[in-house]
């Protein structure tokens, strides 16, 4: 499990928007921020288990779309004083395509 | 690179909160040092009176302990007073001899107690009001000595008094004026909080001047002499015993060191818009040492906005200006509601509103002028004090509510916060008792948060315990909380509201910008607004987005990722994340084949529940996103086009039967609600925006409680406006009546159109018209043929690229992608 699998192209995620990836384990979004940057997070809110694909993405942020909490794209990390973490998964990008992990990292603490 | 070197010299709050701001702002472009001259570390001073009076500790009232200092990597010098500052070498020089050079130097000094020079003050027992060792004198005092002497009739000397009392002194005001509270208060106010404070037993000496302190025999003070009464033509001055005096006459900018370091200084030192001296762009001020156009402020409110702008100008981020600040004020004395703000005595021009109940203890007076609020006292029932300091900000157009002005907000059809009553009780309530009904927060968890977290704004309030973060309606309730927790003083409306963390900017400035300017996309409005975030955030992004739409219709390419997921894909998100569809049914007419053609479409994609709406139409439960686009084309295929239950835009038109069947029925209601739907469809709005046709005035479609209502008469139709039936229920304001279809649709266009351009983003028509105002909304719609034409005219245009179906634009092609998850067929992921 601890392999690269491509998933997509980089351009088939709308910048400052995301796409779900559809996996065994639950739906996986992949982001796209403004600049181009990729970044993937198990696709619940650690609120309420919103779809946090459907958030608005700005900066390195997506605000789920359910109660308005702001998660970090980079770390998973629920934005203060919110406390939470949705599980961050492994992104590689190379010539324009995007490859993921399917096995989470540890919760916000490599990155942080 | 080398960080710039900061030093602030003043250890309180304006200065503190500064720093918190540039912190915030820009953590780490500089290496900070603070100078105080107090041994504590940054402590709450407008909480000192509840610390006299024995309802909160010092403790309590420390803002930045040591280890915030200690952990924000800023070095701490306090007891230490700043005795030079030499501007050529950049560097500051402390009494003990510890110098610092800066780059910045920020000067936060606060003020002084202003001592009376009369003989004495120079005893033993003769303080200020103004520290916690002056605190810590009088509790002293308090304890050992018997008659305390307040001098000063003033917001500070009332809340020492009140405290000694409260303390076991005997004590008296002496106050040079006929009445207390002289700036604040006009007489029949002031007599009544006189009797009230009477009543716990402090006396008052008014119009009369000090003479001296006498010294007694152990060399402290031991009596205030006054000078003689010129009126009574007695010859020597009466006396009063008192082992202590607090001299409470007033403060002055304490401005000695910016002086003696040749800034210029007149009634306070002079900054500019940006908080720099006008002598030193190196060196910046804030707080009550500051004379800002002519005006030193002494609350906390503009001291917080000076100190936003301020740090954002030492982070480089300099696009804020101060512009000075509206204040009002209330008095710290538990029990005593006291509110006053603007011109409230009145004068040449101004109109007065007083109720006055002398036996209840109850005085209201508004001022006005033009009409517009232009001052107001307040006592014994303040509730409504914020709400008529937003109506002074916003210079709100009263006129159409002057005879309901003073009974308050809940009496004209609140749209907004929890109506007065309901404030009254939240002060009595256990801390159990449930505040935020969605949220789920209760009086004890906010008032905690508050004390714990050190919250100053609702905002703060909002981030930390979600309370009033959701639907808004305990808003009130909060602010309530908020001032009754911080103390009296805080002030719940800044002078601007900018719309949000990314901007200075307000609503109203960002949509002039766009419109005269030209902007016509999102990067190009953030950078010539000198956005603060790259990309904004999920408050700015959509409502620029709209406001771009607005001014653009024609040419605006809309910009879907800013853009909540409703009106993205099309339907309402639910909590599962599955989606509700609502095809539009025209006036809430049907018929056999649209229910068969909604029937097959629900069998189809298995749809686990319908309902029907409030709106009158059919709504499908439980639809997964990938199955959205399908769904559409099916509907489409039908005939059927999106109902817009999910967006900031106009949603359906209400009606009932009317004259076609109604034996009562006096218009063609459904007929005009199918015309209505027509011309309105598919619009754009700052909020969703409802409507309803009536086919006569038992009114069976609920028109009064809608965005734009009409009610068929015989003679012709009423048009209501600014109704809301949700959060808060408001009836309509009547617009006007008008005789034919034709003129409805002209109507309802250009007030609709007028709602687009002036209305706030995620603003309904209520609190927009009572923000506005009827009269300004009959001048443009009703009273002006031209302006209500151009007005109709801009929203038809407007309607030519809105009128597009996005269910049978998003069928198919690249629009449909999003829509579809991408599949990995790998199944061995860590659950």
């Amino acid at each position: 499990m601890n392999e690269w699998i491509e998933v997509a192209r980089v351009d088939d995620i709308p910048r400052q928007g995301a796409r779900v990836v559809r996996t065994a384990a639950g739906d996986i979004a992949v982001f796209r921020t403004v600049d181009d940057e990729v970044f993937a997070l198990l696709d619940r809110c650690p609120h309420k288990g919103g779809p946090l694909s459907q958030g608005i993405v700005h900066g390195k942020k997506v605000a789920c779309p359910l109660h308005d909490w702001k998660i970090a794209l980079d770390t998973g990390l629920a934005v203060a004083p919110d406390e939470g973490c949705a599980a961050r998964f492994p992104v590689r990008v190379e010539a324009g395509r995007v490859s993921l992990m399917l096995a989470p990292e540890a919760a916000g603490l490599t990155h942080a | 690179m080398e960080k710039m070197k900061l030093v602030l010299v003043g250890n309180g709050m304006a200065g503190m909160r500064t720093l918190e701001e540039l912190l915030k702002a820009a953590p780490d472009k500089y290496d900070i040092t603070v100078f105080g001259d107090e041994p504590q570390p940054n402590y709450n001073r407008i909480m000192l009176s509840p610390v006299l009076a024995g309802e909160q500790t010092v403790e309590q009232i420390i803002l930045n302990s040591r280890e915030w200092y200690a952990t924000h990597g800023i070095t701490l010098h306090t007891g230490k007073r700043i005795v030079k500052i030499d501007r050529t070498r950049r560097e500051v020089e402390a009494d003990d001899g510890t110098r610092t050079g800066y780059d910045r130097l920020l000067l936060a000094t606060g003020s002084k107690p202003f001592i009376l020079p009369v003989p004495g003050a120079d005893l033993e027992g003769v303080i200020g009001f103004r520290d916690i060792a002056d605190v810590e004198a009088m509790i002293d005092s308090s304890s050992r000595y018997q008659h305390a002497v307040v001098i000063g009739g003033g917001l500070l000397g009332l809340e020492a008094a009140n405290g000694l009392k409260s303390r076991g002194m005997d004590v008296s005001v002496v106050h040079i004026a006929d009445w207390l509270l002289e700036r604040q208060l006009d007489e029949p106010a002031a007599r009544l909080l006189q009797r009230s404070l009477e009543a716990r037993g402090l006396k008052f000496l008014l119009h009369k001047q000090t003479a001296e302190l006498v010294r007694g025999e152990s060399g402290r003070v031991c009596a205030v002499k006054f000078k003689p009464d010129p009126g009574k033509g007695e010859g020597e001055g009466e006396s009063v015993p008192a082992d202590l005096v607090v001299m409470a006459v007033g403060i002055r900018p304490n401005t000695a060191l910016a002086e003696s370091a040749g800034l210029h200084c007149d009634r306070g030192l002079r900054v500019s818009d940006t908080m720099q001296t006008v002598t030193d762009p190196r060196i910046y001020a804030v707080g009550e040492c500051v004379n800002h156009r002519g005006t030193a402020y002494g609350l906390v409110a503009p001291l917080f906005e000076q100190a936003k702008v301020c740090a954002n100008h030492l982070a480089e981020h300099g696009v804020g200006r101060y512009q000075g600040s509206m204040t009002s004020t209330k008095l710290k004395v538990t029990g005593i509601d006291l509110f006053s703000a603007g011109n409230f005595m009145g004068g040449e021009g101004h109109e007065e509103i007083v109720f006055q109940d002398v036996a209840g203890g109850t005085y209201k007076k508004l001022v006005l002028k033009d009409n517009k609020l232009a001052g107001a006292v307040l006592y014994g029932d303040t509730l409504d004090g914020t709400w008529y300091f937003e109506l002074m900000r916003d210079g709100t157009n009263v006129g159409d509510y002057r005879d309901k002005l003073l009974f308050g907000r809940h009496h004209i059809g609140d749209s907004g916060a929890g109506g007065g009553d309901e404030k009254m009780r939240v002060l009595s309530m256990p801390d159990t008792a449930e505040i935020c009904g969605c949220n789920g927060v209760c009086k004890g968890d906010i008032v905690r948060a508050i004390v714990d977290k050190k919250l100053f704004t609702l905002d703060e309030v909002r981030a930390h315990t979600k309370a009033s973060g959701s639907c808004g309606s305990c808003t009130g309730l909060v602010e309530t909380l908020l001032a009754a927790t911080v103390g009296g003083d805080y002030s719940t409306a800044p002078s601007k509201k900018p719309l949000c963390g990314c901007t200075e900017h307000t609503h109203d400035e960002i949509r002039a910008a766009i419109m005269g300017n030209g902007l016509k996309s999102l990067p190009e409005a953030m950078r010539f607004l000198d956005w603060k975030t790259p990309d904004g955030c999920n408050k700015c992004r959509p409502a620029i987005n709209y406001y771009l739409l607005c001014a653009w219709p024609i040419d605006y390419q809309d910009d879907a990722q800013s853009r909540y997921i409703n009106e993205r894909a099309h339907g309402n998100i639910q909590k599962d994340g599955s989606f509700s569809v609502v095809p539009r049914m025209w006036g809430g007419l049907t018929n056999q084949k649209e229910l068969r053609a909604i029937a097959d479409v629900a069998e189809k994609f298995r749809v686990p529940e319908m309902k029907v709406t409030g709106g009158q139409r059919i709504d499908l439960f439980g639809v997964k996103k990938e199955d959205l686009p399908a769904m559409w084309k099916d509907l489409s295929a039908a005939g059927f086009v999106s109902g817009h239950a999910y967006g900031k835009a106009m949603r359906t038109v209400k009606t009932c039967v009317g004259a076609k069947w109604c034996r009562f029925g006096t218009q063609d209601s459904t007929g005009l609600g199918v015309r209505l739907e027509q011309l309105t469809w598919g619009s754009w709005m700052p909020h969703k925006f409802k409507l309803a046709v009536s086919g006569c005035p038992r009114n069976c479609a609920e028109a009064t409680i809608k965005d734009f209502g009409v009610v068929c008469v015989d003679s012709g139709y009423e048009l209501h406006v600014g109704g809301n039936g949700g959060i808060k229920v408001r009836v309509t304001d009547l617009l006007c009546k008008v005789e034919t279809e034709e003129q409805v649709l002209e109507y309802c266009a250009a007030f609709t159109q007028l709602y687009r351009e002036e209305a706030h983003y995620l603003e309904r028509t209520a609190p927009w018209v009572e923000r506005v105002g009827l009269a300004h909304i009959k001048e443009k719609v009703v009273d002006d043929a031209a302006n209500r034409q151009a007005l109709a005219e801009r929203f038809r245009i407007s309607q030519l690229s809105a009128q597009v179906d996005p269910w049978k634009a998003h069928t198919e092609g690249d629009a449909v992608r999003e829509f579809i998850p991408i599949q990995v067929a790998k199944l061995d992921v860590a659950a």
